[in-house]
Protein backbone atom coordinates (compact mmCIF):
# COMPACT_ATOMS: atom_id res chain seq x y z
CA UNK A 1 0.00 0.00 0.00
CA UNK A 2 1.22 3.45 -0.80
CA UNK A 3 1.19 5.10 2.57
CA UNK A 4 3.13 8.20 1.61
CA UNK A 5 0.61 9.11 -1.05
CA UNK A 6 -2.16 8.56 1.47
CA UNK A 7 -0.51 10.74 4.01
CA UNK A 8 -0.09 13.65 1.68
CA UNK A 9 -3.85 14.04 1.49
CA UNK A 10 -3.64 15.36 5.03
CA UNK A 11 -1.09 18.01 4.21
CA UNK A 12 -0.75 19.21 0.62
CA UNK A 13 2.92 19.05 -0.48
CA UNK A 14 3.80 15.83 -2.31
CA UNK A 15 7.57 16.12 -2.01
CA UNK A 16 7.75 15.84 1.76
CA UNK A 17 10.79 14.36 3.37
CA UNK A 18 10.37 11.04 5.13
CA UNK A 19 10.91 11.31 8.87
CA UNK A 20 10.98 7.56 9.31
CA UNK A 21 11.33 4.89 6.68
CA UNK A 22 11.13 1.32 7.93
CA UNK A 23 11.43 -1.49 5.43
CA UNK A 24 11.07 -5.20 6.12
CA UNK A 25 12.28 -4.94 9.69
CA UNK A 26 12.15 -8.05 11.85
CA UNK A 27 13.31 -8.47 15.42
CA UNK A 28 13.50 -11.78 17.23
CA UNK A 29 14.20 -12.05 20.96
CA UNK A 30 15.91 -15.10 22.37
CA UNK A 31 14.14 -15.80 25.63
CA UNK A 32 14.21 -18.72 28.04
CA UNK A 33 11.01 -20.02 26.42
CA UNK A 34 12.48 -19.94 22.93
CA UNK A 35 12.39 -17.33 20.20
CA UNK A 36 9.83 -14.55 20.28
CA UNK A 37 9.13 -12.63 17.11
CA UNK A 38 8.57 -9.13 18.40
CA UNK A 39 8.49 -7.64 14.91
CA UNK A 40 7.91 -9.60 11.74
CA UNK A 41 8.68 -8.02 8.38
CA UNK A 42 7.34 -4.59 9.25
CA UNK A 43 7.40 -1.77 6.70
CA UNK A 44 6.22 1.75 7.40
CA UNK A 45 6.84 5.23 6.10
CA UNK A 46 6.16 8.34 8.09
CA UNK A 47 6.31 11.78 6.52
CA UNK A 48 7.65 14.84 8.25
CA UNK A 49 5.20 16.56 10.58
CA UNK A 50 2.83 13.66 11.00
CA UNK A 51 1.32 12.45 14.25
CA UNK A 52 1.38 8.68 14.10
CA UNK A 53 -0.17 6.47 16.74
CA UNK A 54 0.72 2.84 17.23
CA UNK A 55 -2.07 0.84 18.77
CA UNK A 56 -2.42 -2.83 19.59
CA UNK A 57 -2.62 -5.31 22.44
CA UNK A 58 0.35 -6.06 24.67
CA UNK A 59 3.12 -7.93 22.92
CA UNK A 60 2.26 -6.61 19.45
CA UNK A 61 5.67 -4.95 19.17
CA UNK A 62 4.56 -1.32 19.24
CA UNK A 63 7.03 -0.38 21.96
CA UNK A 64 9.74 -2.48 20.26
CA UNK A 65 9.00 -0.57 17.05
CA UNK A 66 9.64 2.73 18.83
CA UNK A 67 12.79 1.38 20.47
CA UNK A 68 14.14 0.19 17.14
CA UNK A 69 13.56 3.63 15.63
CA UNK A 70 15.30 5.14 18.66
CA UNK A 71 18.27 2.75 18.28
CA UNK A 72 17.62 1.41 21.76
CA UNK A 73 17.25 -1.97 20.11
CA UNK A 74 18.72 -3.34 16.89
CA UNK A 75 16.59 -5.18 14.34
CA UNK A 76 17.52 -8.75 13.45
CA UNK A 77 16.94 -8.02 9.77
CA UNK A 78 15.63 -5.27 7.51
CA UNK A 79 16.64 -1.64 7.32
CA UNK A 80 15.40 1.69 8.49
CA UNK A 81 16.28 5.35 8.19
CA UNK A 82 15.41 8.14 10.56
CA UNK A 83 15.63 11.63 9.05
CA UNK A 84 17.50 10.05 6.17
CA UNK A 85 20.16 8.57 8.47
CA UNK A 86 20.62 5.18 10.05
CA UNK A 87 18.98 4.84 13.45
CA UNK A 88 22.36 5.03 15.17
CA UNK A 89 23.42 8.16 13.30
CA UNK A 90 20.05 9.69 14.10
CA UNK A 91 20.51 8.93 17.79
CA UNK A 92 24.05 10.32 17.79
CA UNK A 93 22.86 13.48 16.03
CA UNK A 94 20.11 13.82 18.64
CA UNK A 95 17.33 13.61 16.08
CA UNK A 96 14.63 12.59 18.53
CA UNK A 97 13.35 13.09 22.04
CA UNK A 98 11.93 10.08 23.85
CA UNK A 99 9.14 10.08 26.44
CA UNK A 100 8.67 6.89 28.42
CA UNK A 101 5.65 5.42 30.21
CA UNK A 102 6.93 6.88 33.47
CA UNK A 103 8.30 10.43 33.73
CA UNK A 104 11.71 8.99 34.74
CA UNK A 105 12.76 12.33 36.19
CA UNK A 106 15.97 12.34 38.21
CA UNK A 107 14.73 12.71 41.80
CA UNK A 108 17.83 14.53 43.06
CA UNK A 109 17.48 17.28 40.47
CA UNK A 110 15.06 20.18 40.61
CA UNK A 111 12.56 20.51 37.76
CA UNK A 112 14.78 23.08 36.10
CA UNK A 113 17.88 20.91 36.54
CA UNK A 114 15.98 17.96 35.08
CA UNK A 115 15.17 20.02 32.00
CA UNK A 116 18.79 21.09 31.72
CA UNK A 117 20.15 17.54 31.95
CA UNK A 118 20.04 16.67 28.22
CA UNK A 119 21.34 20.16 27.43
CA UNK A 120 24.24 19.69 29.86
CA UNK A 121 25.06 16.38 28.24
CA UNK A 122 24.91 17.90 24.78
CA UNK A 123 27.26 20.71 25.78
CA UNK A 124 24.93 23.71 25.66
CA UNK A 125 26.31 26.77 27.45
CA UNK A 126 24.99 27.67 30.90
CA UNK A 127 23.09 30.65 29.47
CA UNK A 128 21.46 28.63 26.69
CA UNK A 129 20.46 25.97 29.21
CA UNK A 130 18.68 28.52 31.34
CA UNK A 131 16.85 30.11 28.41
CA UNK A 132 15.77 26.78 26.91
CA UNK A 133 14.67 25.34 30.26
CA UNK A 134 12.49 28.40 30.87
CA UNK A 135 11.07 28.32 27.34
CA UNK A 136 10.06 24.66 27.41
CA UNK A 137 8.78 24.80 30.95
CA UNK A 138 6.50 27.61 29.77
CA UNK A 139 5.47 25.49 26.79
CA UNK A 140 4.05 22.83 29.10
CA UNK A 141 2.57 25.49 31.44
CA UNK A 142 4.87 24.77 34.36
CA UNK A 143 6.56 28.15 34.79
CA UNK A 144 7.13 28.75 38.50
CA UNK A 145 8.00 25.14 39.32
CA UNK A 146 11.72 25.51 38.52
CA UNK A 147 12.92 25.04 42.10
CA UNK A 148 10.59 22.17 43.00
CA UNK A 149 11.77 18.60 43.20
CA UNK A 150 9.93 15.93 41.18
CA UNK A 151 8.18 14.38 44.19
CA UNK A 152 6.51 17.71 44.85
CA UNK A 153 4.64 17.52 41.51
CA UNK A 154 1.64 15.38 40.53
CA UNK A 155 2.04 12.51 38.06
CA UNK A 156 0.55 14.54 35.21
CA UNK A 157 2.83 17.49 35.90
CA UNK A 158 5.86 15.18 36.06
CA UNK A 159 4.96 13.71 32.69
CA UNK A 160 4.66 17.23 31.26
CA UNK A 161 8.17 17.94 32.56
CA UNK A 162 9.42 14.83 30.82
CA UNK A 163 7.77 16.00 27.56
CA UNK A 164 9.41 19.41 27.94
CA UNK A 165 12.71 17.65 28.59
CA UNK A 166 12.32 15.60 25.41
CA UNK A 167 11.63 18.77 23.40
CA UNK A 168 14.23 20.99 25.06
CA UNK A 169 17.02 20.30 22.55
CA UNK A 170 14.62 20.78 19.62
CA UNK A 171 14.73 17.33 18.03
CA UNK A 172 12.85 16.76 14.78
CA UNK A 173 11.06 13.72 16.16
CA UNK A 174 9.18 13.09 19.37
CA UNK A 175 8.86 9.41 20.30
CA UNK A 176 6.28 8.77 23.00
CA UNK A 177 5.76 5.35 24.55
CA UNK A 178 2.37 5.33 26.31
CA UNK A 179 3.20 8.62 28.00
CA UNK A 180 -0.23 9.00 29.61
CA UNK A 181 -0.84 5.33 30.37
CA UNK A 182 -0.46 5.73 34.11
CA UNK A 183 -2.68 8.81 34.39
CA UNK A 184 -6.40 9.04 35.07
CA UNK A 185 -8.94 9.82 32.33
CA UNK A 186 -9.43 13.49 33.20
CA UNK A 187 -5.72 14.31 33.31
CA UNK A 188 -5.20 12.27 30.19
CA UNK A 189 -7.86 14.22 28.21
CA UNK A 190 -6.30 17.46 29.34
CA UNK A 191 -2.79 16.37 28.37
CA UNK A 192 -4.04 15.08 25.00
CA UNK A 193 -5.35 18.52 24.19
CA UNK A 194 -2.12 20.13 25.36
CA UNK A 195 -0.09 17.68 23.33
CA UNK A 196 -2.05 18.53 20.18
CA UNK A 197 -1.43 22.23 20.72
CA UNK A 198 2.23 21.51 21.29
CA UNK A 199 2.39 19.47 18.09
CA UNK A 200 0.67 22.28 16.20
CA UNK A 201 3.05 24.86 17.64
CA UNK A 202 6.31 22.95 17.24
CA UNK A 203 5.54 21.10 13.97
CA UNK A 204 7.37 18.03 15.18
CA UNK A 205 6.83 14.54 13.87
CA UNK A 206 5.29 12.56 16.70
CA UNK A 207 5.29 8.78 17.08
CA UNK A 208 2.90 7.83 19.83
CA UNK A 209 2.31 4.39 21.33
CA UNK A 210 -1.00 3.87 23.09
CA UNK A 211 -3.53 1.32 24.30
CA UNK A 212 -6.46 3.66 23.97
CA UNK A 213 -8.55 3.83 20.79
CA UNK A 214 -10.11 7.26 21.50
CA UNK A 215 -6.68 8.68 22.32
CA UNK A 216 -5.23 7.33 19.06
CA UNK A 217 -8.08 8.62 16.93
CA UNK A 218 -8.18 11.98 18.64
CA UNK A 219 -4.46 12.68 18.32
CA UNK A 220 -3.32 11.17 15.09
CA UNK A 221 -3.00 11.95 11.44
CA UNK A 222 -2.30 8.28 10.97
CA UNK A 223 -3.06 5.22 13.08
CA UNK A 224 -0.96 2.08 12.81
CA UNK A 225 -2.84 -0.97 14.07
CA UNK A 226 -0.62 -3.83 15.18
CA UNK A 227 -1.21 -7.37 16.35
CA UNK A 228 0.90 -9.85 18.30
CA UNK A 229 2.56 -13.23 17.73
CA UNK A 230 4.31 -12.30 15.55
CA UNK A 231 4.27 -8.52 15.95
CA UNK A 232 3.07 -7.04 12.69
CA UNK A 233 1.10 -4.16 11.17
CA UNK A 234 -2.46 -5.15 10.28
CA UNK A 235 -3.90 -1.80 9.22
CA UNK A 236 -2.87 1.80 8.63
CA UNK A 237 -5.69 4.32 8.92
CA UNK A 238 -5.52 7.96 7.93
CA UNK A 239 -7.28 10.36 10.12
CA UNK A 240 -7.76 13.79 8.65
CA UNK A 241 -9.23 15.94 11.37
CA UNK A 242 -7.97 19.53 11.36
CA UNK A 243 -4.83 20.21 13.36
CA UNK A 244 -6.69 22.41 15.82
CA UNK A 245 -9.22 19.75 16.74
CA UNK A 246 -10.94 19.80 20.12
CA UNK A 247 -12.22 17.05 22.38
CA UNK A 248 -15.74 17.62 20.96
CA UNK A 249 -14.83 15.88 17.71
CA UNK A 250 -15.04 12.63 19.62
CA UNK A 251 -18.83 12.81 19.28
CA UNK A 252 -18.79 13.20 15.48
CA UNK A 253 -19.76 10.31 13.15
CA UNK A 254 -16.37 10.54 11.40
CA UNK A 255 -14.58 10.00 14.68
CA UNK A 256 -16.81 7.08 15.60
CA UNK A 257 -16.33 5.52 12.16
CA UNK A 258 -12.56 5.65 12.45
CA UNK A 259 -12.66 4.31 16.00
CA UNK A 260 -14.85 1.49 14.70
CA UNK A 261 -12.31 0.69 11.99
CA UNK A 262 -9.48 0.63 14.52
CA UNK A 263 -11.49 -1.69 16.73
CA UNK A 264 -12.17 -4.01 13.80
CA UNK A 265 -8.49 -3.99 12.92
CA UNK A 266 -7.55 -4.88 16.46
CA UNK A 267 -10.11 -7.69 16.53
CA UNK A 268 -8.92 -9.10 13.21
CA UNK A 269 -5.38 -9.29 14.53
CA UNK A 270 -6.43 -11.18 17.62
CA UNK A 271 -5.99 -14.91 17.60
CA UNK A 272 -8.80 -16.53 19.54
CA UNK A 273 -7.45 -20.04 19.39
CA UNK A 274 -5.51 -19.88 22.66
CA UNK B 1 15.62 2.67 88.51
CA UNK B 2 13.64 5.83 89.02
CA UNK B 3 13.78 6.79 85.40
CA UNK B 4 12.63 3.37 84.29
CA UNK B 5 9.75 3.60 86.74
CA UNK B 6 8.91 7.03 85.35
CA UNK B 7 8.93 5.62 81.83
CA UNK B 8 6.66 2.77 82.81
CA UNK B 9 4.15 5.06 84.49
CA UNK B 10 4.03 7.37 81.49
CA UNK B 11 0.96 6.00 79.69
CA UNK B 12 -1.12 7.09 82.68
CA UNK B 13 0.48 10.51 82.95
CA UNK B 14 -1.14 11.95 79.84
CA UNK B 15 0.38 15.44 80.09
CA UNK B 16 3.91 14.03 80.28
CA UNK B 17 3.39 11.78 77.31
CA UNK B 18 2.67 14.84 75.14
CA UNK B 19 6.14 16.26 75.60
CA UNK B 20 8.19 15.24 72.53
CA UNK B 21 11.52 15.20 74.34
CA UNK B 22 10.21 12.86 77.01
CA UNK B 23 8.60 10.66 74.37
CA UNK B 24 11.86 10.45 72.47
CA UNK B 25 14.23 9.94 75.37
CA UNK B 26 12.12 7.66 77.55
CA UNK B 27 12.77 4.44 75.59
CA UNK B 28 16.52 5.11 75.45
CA UNK B 29 16.72 5.95 79.15
CA UNK B 30 14.71 2.85 80.02
CA UNK B 31 17.01 0.56 78.09
CA UNK B 32 20.16 2.17 79.50
CA UNK B 33 18.80 1.95 83.03
CA UNK B 34 17.91 -1.71 82.54
CA UNK B 35 21.39 -2.43 81.19
CA UNK B 36 23.04 -0.72 84.15
CA UNK B 37 20.96 -2.74 86.56
CA UNK B 38 21.88 -5.96 84.79
CA UNK B 39 25.53 -4.87 84.76
CA UNK B 40 25.55 -4.24 88.52
CA UNK B 41 23.97 -7.62 89.20
CA UNK B 42 26.51 -9.31 86.95
CA UNK B 43 29.37 -7.43 88.64
CA UNK B 44 28.21 -8.58 92.06
CA UNK B 45 27.83 -12.20 90.96
CA UNK B 46 31.11 -12.37 89.07
CA UNK B 47 33.26 -10.67 91.69
CA UNK B 48 31.65 -12.37 94.66
CA UNK B 49 34.04 -15.30 95.05
CA UNK B 50 37.02 -13.02 94.47
CA UNK B 51 36.03 -10.66 97.26
CA UNK B 52 34.96 -13.47 99.58
CA UNK B 53 38.36 -15.10 99.02
CA UNK B 54 40.06 -11.85 99.99
CA UNK B 55 38.10 -11.58 103.25
CA UNK B 56 38.76 -15.22 104.09
CA UNK B 57 42.51 -14.91 103.49
CA UNK B 58 42.62 -12.07 106.00
CA UNK B 59 40.39 -14.13 108.33
CA UNK B 60 38.40 -11.00 109.04
CA UNK B 61 34.70 -11.17 109.86
CA UNK B 62 32.51 -9.68 107.16
CA UNK B 63 28.84 -8.96 106.58
CA UNK B 64 26.89 -9.51 103.37
CA UNK B 65 26.67 -5.75 102.91
CA UNK B 66 30.45 -5.45 103.12
CA UNK B 67 30.77 -8.31 100.69
CA UNK B 68 28.50 -6.67 98.15
CA UNK B 69 30.15 -3.30 98.63
CA UNK B 70 33.48 -5.04 98.05
CA UNK B 71 32.35 -6.46 94.70
CA UNK B 72 31.79 -2.95 93.43
CA UNK B 73 35.03 -1.57 94.69
CA UNK B 74 37.64 -4.21 93.89
CA UNK B 75 40.92 -3.06 92.44
CA UNK B 76 41.14 -5.78 89.81
CA UNK B 77 37.61 -7.12 89.50
CA UNK B 78 36.61 -9.73 86.95
CA UNK B 79 33.88 -7.33 85.89
CA UNK B 80 34.19 -3.75 87.07
CA UNK B 81 31.00 -2.04 88.19
CA UNK B 82 29.68 0.73 85.90
CA UNK B 83 30.68 3.53 88.24
CA UNK B 84 34.28 2.24 88.35
CA UNK B 85 34.43 2.33 84.57
CA UNK B 86 32.92 5.79 84.49
CA UNK B 87 35.41 7.07 87.06
CA UNK B 88 38.35 5.52 85.18
CA UNK B 89 37.05 6.90 81.87
CA UNK B 90 36.49 10.41 83.21
CA UNK B 91 39.87 10.29 84.93
CA UNK B 92 41.54 9.08 81.74
CA UNK B 93 39.93 11.82 79.67
CA UNK B 94 40.14 14.80 82.04
CA UNK B 95 42.70 13.71 84.65
CA UNK B 96 45.80 14.13 82.53
CA UNK B 97 47.24 16.51 79.99
CA UNK B 98 46.03 15.49 76.51
CA UNK B 99 49.52 14.37 75.52
CA UNK B 100 50.31 12.42 78.70
CA UNK B 101 50.86 8.68 78.21
CA UNK B 102 48.06 7.89 80.66
CA UNK B 103 45.56 10.16 78.97
CA UNK B 104 42.75 8.44 77.06
CA UNK B 105 42.54 11.50 74.84
CA UNK B 106 46.12 10.88 73.74
CA UNK B 107 45.51 7.20 72.99
CA UNK B 108 42.23 7.93 71.24
CA UNK B 109 43.90 10.53 69.06
CA UNK B 110 46.58 8.03 68.02
CA UNK B 111 43.96 5.42 67.09
CA UNK B 112 41.73 8.03 65.49
CA UNK B 113 44.44 9.23 63.12
CA UNK B 114 45.10 5.66 61.95
CA UNK B 115 41.34 5.09 61.65
CA UNK B 116 40.72 8.16 59.56
CA UNK B 117 43.65 7.55 57.22
CA UNK B 118 42.60 3.91 56.87
CA UNK B 119 39.01 4.94 56.26
CA UNK B 120 39.98 7.36 53.50
CA UNK B 121 42.27 4.80 51.87
CA UNK B 122 39.61 2.10 52.21
CA UNK B 123 36.88 4.33 50.78
CA UNK B 124 39.02 5.28 47.78
CA UNK B 125 40.03 1.68 47.16
CA UNK B 126 36.46 0.45 47.66
CA UNK B 127 34.98 2.96 45.23
CA UNK B 128 37.72 2.35 42.66
CA UNK B 129 37.13 -1.40 42.77
CA UNK B 130 33.37 -0.90 42.48
CA UNK B 131 33.89 1.28 39.41
CA UNK B 132 36.07 -1.35 37.77
CA UNK B 133 33.58 -4.09 38.57
CA UNK B 134 30.59 -2.14 37.28
CA UNK B 135 32.28 -1.23 34.02
CA UNK B 136 33.73 -4.59 33.10
CA UNK B 137 32.16 -8.01 33.26
CA UNK B 138 35.61 -9.59 32.99
CA UNK B 139 36.84 -7.67 36.01
CA UNK B 140 33.68 -8.55 37.91
CA UNK B 141 34.36 -12.24 37.37
CA UNK B 142 38.07 -11.99 38.12
CA UNK B 143 38.10 -9.49 41.00
CA UNK B 144 35.01 -10.28 43.05
CA UNK B 145 36.03 -13.76 44.26
CA UNK B 146 39.38 -12.38 45.47
CA UNK B 147 37.69 -9.49 47.20
CA UNK B 148 35.42 -11.88 49.05
CA UNK B 149 38.35 -14.22 49.86
CA UNK B 150 40.30 -11.31 51.29
CA UNK B 151 37.68 -10.92 53.99
CA UNK B 152 37.66 -14.61 54.96
CA UNK B 153 41.16 -14.54 56.43
CA UNK B 154 41.05 -13.46 60.08
CA UNK B 155 42.62 -10.02 60.33
CA UNK B 156 44.23 -11.01 63.62
CA UNK B 157 46.31 -13.54 61.66
CA UNK B 158 47.07 -11.15 58.84
CA UNK B 159 47.94 -8.08 60.89
CA UNK B 160 51.37 -9.27 62.14
CA UNK B 161 52.33 -10.34 58.61
CA UNK B 162 51.37 -6.92 57.28
CA UNK B 163 53.33 -5.19 60.01
CA UNK B 164 56.44 -7.29 59.45
CA UNK B 165 56.35 -6.99 55.66
CA UNK B 166 55.65 -3.29 55.71
CA UNK B 167 58.29 -2.80 58.41
CA UNK B 168 60.84 -4.58 56.19
CA UNK B 169 60.28 -1.99 53.47
CA UNK B 170 60.63 0.79 55.96
CA UNK B 171 57.02 1.61 56.74
CA UNK B 172 56.30 2.08 60.41
CA UNK B 173 53.90 3.81 62.72
CA UNK B 174 50.73 5.26 61.31
CA UNK B 175 50.74 3.85 57.77
CA UNK B 176 50.84 0.08 58.50
CA UNK B 177 47.95 0.48 60.93
CA UNK B 178 46.00 2.48 58.36
CA UNK B 179 46.63 -0.14 55.71
CA UNK B 180 45.20 -2.86 57.94
CA UNK B 181 42.28 -0.59 58.70
CA UNK B 182 41.76 0.06 54.97
CA UNK B 183 42.05 -3.65 54.22
CA UNK B 184 38.96 -4.21 56.34
CA UNK B 185 36.97 -1.14 55.46
CA UNK B 186 37.14 -1.21 51.65
CA UNK B 187 34.99 -4.32 51.52
CA UNK B 188 31.57 -2.98 52.55
CA UNK B 189 32.17 0.04 50.33
CA UNK B 190 32.94 -2.07 47.28
CA UNK B 191 29.89 -4.26 47.83
CA UNK B 192 27.63 -1.28 48.54
CA UNK B 193 28.86 0.78 45.62
CA UNK B 194 28.62 -2.05 43.09
CA UNK B 195 24.98 -2.27 44.12
CA UNK B 196 24.63 1.52 44.06
CA UNK B 197 26.26 2.07 40.66
CA UNK B 198 23.91 -0.57 39.24
CA UNK B 199 20.85 0.97 40.89
CA UNK B 200 19.67 3.36 38.12
CA UNK B 201 16.39 2.31 36.54
CA UNK B 202 16.61 0.86 33.00
CA UNK B 203 14.45 3.77 31.83
CA UNK B 204 16.97 6.31 33.15
CA UNK B 205 19.79 4.46 31.42
CA UNK B 206 17.76 4.38 28.19
CA UNK B 207 17.23 8.13 28.49
CA UNK B 208 20.96 8.72 28.78
CA UNK B 209 21.39 6.60 25.67
CA UNK B 210 18.80 8.58 23.71
CA UNK B 211 20.85 11.67 24.53
CA UNK B 212 24.04 9.87 23.41
CA UNK B 213 25.65 10.46 26.77
CA UNK B 214 29.26 9.29 27.13
CA UNK B 215 30.03 6.61 29.75
CA UNK B 216 31.65 9.31 31.87
CA UNK B 217 28.50 11.44 31.73
CA UNK B 218 26.38 8.42 32.66
CA UNK B 219 28.66 7.91 35.64
CA UNK B 220 28.72 11.49 36.87
CA UNK B 221 25.12 12.45 36.15
CA UNK B 222 23.29 9.20 36.83
CA UNK B 223 25.26 6.42 38.50
CA UNK B 224 26.97 8.58 41.14
CA UNK B 225 23.84 10.36 42.37
CA UNK B 226 21.88 7.09 42.39
CA UNK B 227 24.65 5.42 44.40
CA UNK B 228 24.83 8.17 47.04
CA UNK B 229 22.45 6.55 49.58
CA UNK B 230 24.35 3.27 49.16
CA UNK B 231 27.60 5.16 49.66
CA UNK B 232 26.57 6.53 53.03
CA UNK B 233 25.17 3.21 54.21
CA UNK B 234 28.48 1.53 53.43
CA UNK B 235 30.53 4.42 54.83
CA UNK B 236 28.78 3.98 58.18
CA UNK B 237 29.72 0.31 58.26
CA UNK B 238 33.20 1.05 56.97
CA UNK B 239 34.10 3.70 59.50
CA UNK B 240 33.40 1.43 62.49
CA UNK B 241 35.33 -1.36 60.81
CA UNK B 242 38.18 1.09 60.21
CA UNK B 243 38.28 1.75 63.94
CA UNK B 244 38.30 -1.95 64.74
CA UNK B 245 41.05 -2.44 62.15
CA UNK B 246 43.18 0.29 63.70
CA UNK B 247 42.73 -1.16 67.21
CA UNK B 248 43.48 -4.70 66.05
CA UNK B 249 46.57 -3.43 64.23
CA UNK B 250 47.86 -2.03 67.52
CA UNK B 251 47.66 -5.39 69.28
CA UNK B 252 50.35 -7.53 67.59
CA UNK B 253 52.80 -4.68 67.09
CA UNK B 254 53.29 -3.97 70.75
CA UNK B 255 52.34 -0.40 69.99
CA UNK B 256 53.04 1.99 72.81
CA UNK B 257 50.12 4.24 72.13
CA UNK B 258 46.55 3.83 70.99
CA UNK B 259 43.39 2.27 72.33
CA UNK B 260 44.67 -1.15 71.29
CA UNK B 261 47.86 -0.58 73.28
CA UNK B 262 45.77 0.39 76.32
CA UNK B 263 43.72 -2.81 75.97
CA UNK B 264 46.86 -4.90 75.66
CA UNK B 265 48.61 -3.26 78.61
CA UNK B 266 45.45 -3.62 80.69
CA UNK B 267 45.24 -7.34 79.99
CA UNK B 268 48.97 -7.85 80.77
CA UNK B 269 48.60 -6.38 84.22
CA UNK B 270 45.04 -7.54 84.92
CA UNK B 271 43.83 -3.93 84.93
CA UNK B 272 40.26 -4.72 84.00
CA UNK B 273 39.05 -1.23 84.83
CA UNK B 274 41.61 0.21 82.41
CA UNK B 275 40.46 -2.22 79.70
CA UNK B 276 36.85 -1.21 80.17
CA UNK B 277 37.69 2.47 80.16
CA UNK B 278 39.54 1.97 76.87
CA UNK B 279 36.55 0.08 75.50
CA UNK B 280 34.27 2.95 76.46
CA UNK B 281 36.66 5.33 74.71
CA UNK B 282 36.48 3.16 71.58
CA UNK B 283 32.68 3.13 71.77
CA UNK B 284 32.52 6.91 72.17
CA UNK B 285 34.89 7.31 69.24
CA UNK B 286 32.82 4.96 67.07
CA UNK B 287 29.54 6.72 67.86
CA UNK B 288 31.14 10.06 67.15
CA UNK B 289 32.44 8.86 63.78
CA UNK B 290 29.10 7.35 62.78
CA UNK B 291 27.43 10.55 63.91
CA UNK B 292 29.71 12.54 61.60
CA UNK B 293 28.96 10.29 58.64
CA UNK B 294 25.26 10.56 59.46
CA UNK B 295 25.53 14.34 59.56
CA UNK B 296 27.27 14.41 56.17
CA UNK B 297 24.55 12.10 54.85
CA UNK B 298 21.80 14.45 56.02
CA UNK B 299 23.51 17.48 54.50
CA UNK B 300 23.94 15.73 51.16
CA UNK B 301 20.37 14.38 51.25
CA UNK B 302 19.05 17.88 51.80
CA UNK B 303 21.03 19.18 48.83
CA UNK B 304 19.68 16.34 46.72
CA UNK B 305 16.10 17.23 47.62
CA UNK B 306 15.35 13.96 49.35
CA UNK B 307 11.82 13.85 50.68
CA UNK B 308 12.00 14.51 54.41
Amino acid sequence: MNIVADATTAVSSSTRRLAVDVSNVSLTFDTADGKVEALSDVSLQIADGEFVSFIGPSGCGKTTMLRVIADLQQPTSGSLTVNGMTAEQARLSRAYGYVFQAPALFPWRTIEANLKLPLEIMGYSEGEQKVLAARYLALVNLTGFERKFPWQLSGGMQQRVSIARALSFDPALLLMDEPFGALDEIVRDHLNEQLLKLWDKTRKTVLFVTHSIPEAVFLSTKIVVMSPRPGRITDIINCNFPRDRTLEIRETPEFIAIAQRVRTGLRAGQSYDE
Amino acid sequence: MTSSAAALSMPRAGARRQHPLVARLAPIVTVVAALIVVWYIAAVLMNLSLVRGGFEREEAPYTTAELIAGTMDAERPLLPAPHQVVVAFVDGVFGYAPNAPRSLVYHSAVTLSATLLGFVLGALLGIALALLIVHSRVLERSLLPWIICSQMVPILALAPIFIVVLGAIGLQGLLPKSIISAYLSFFPITIGMVKGFNAPEPMQLDLMRTWSATPRQVLSKLRWPTATPYLFASLKVAITISLIGAIVAELPTGAEAGIGARLLAGSYYGQTVQIWAALVAAAVLASGLIGLVGLAERLVARRMGTRA
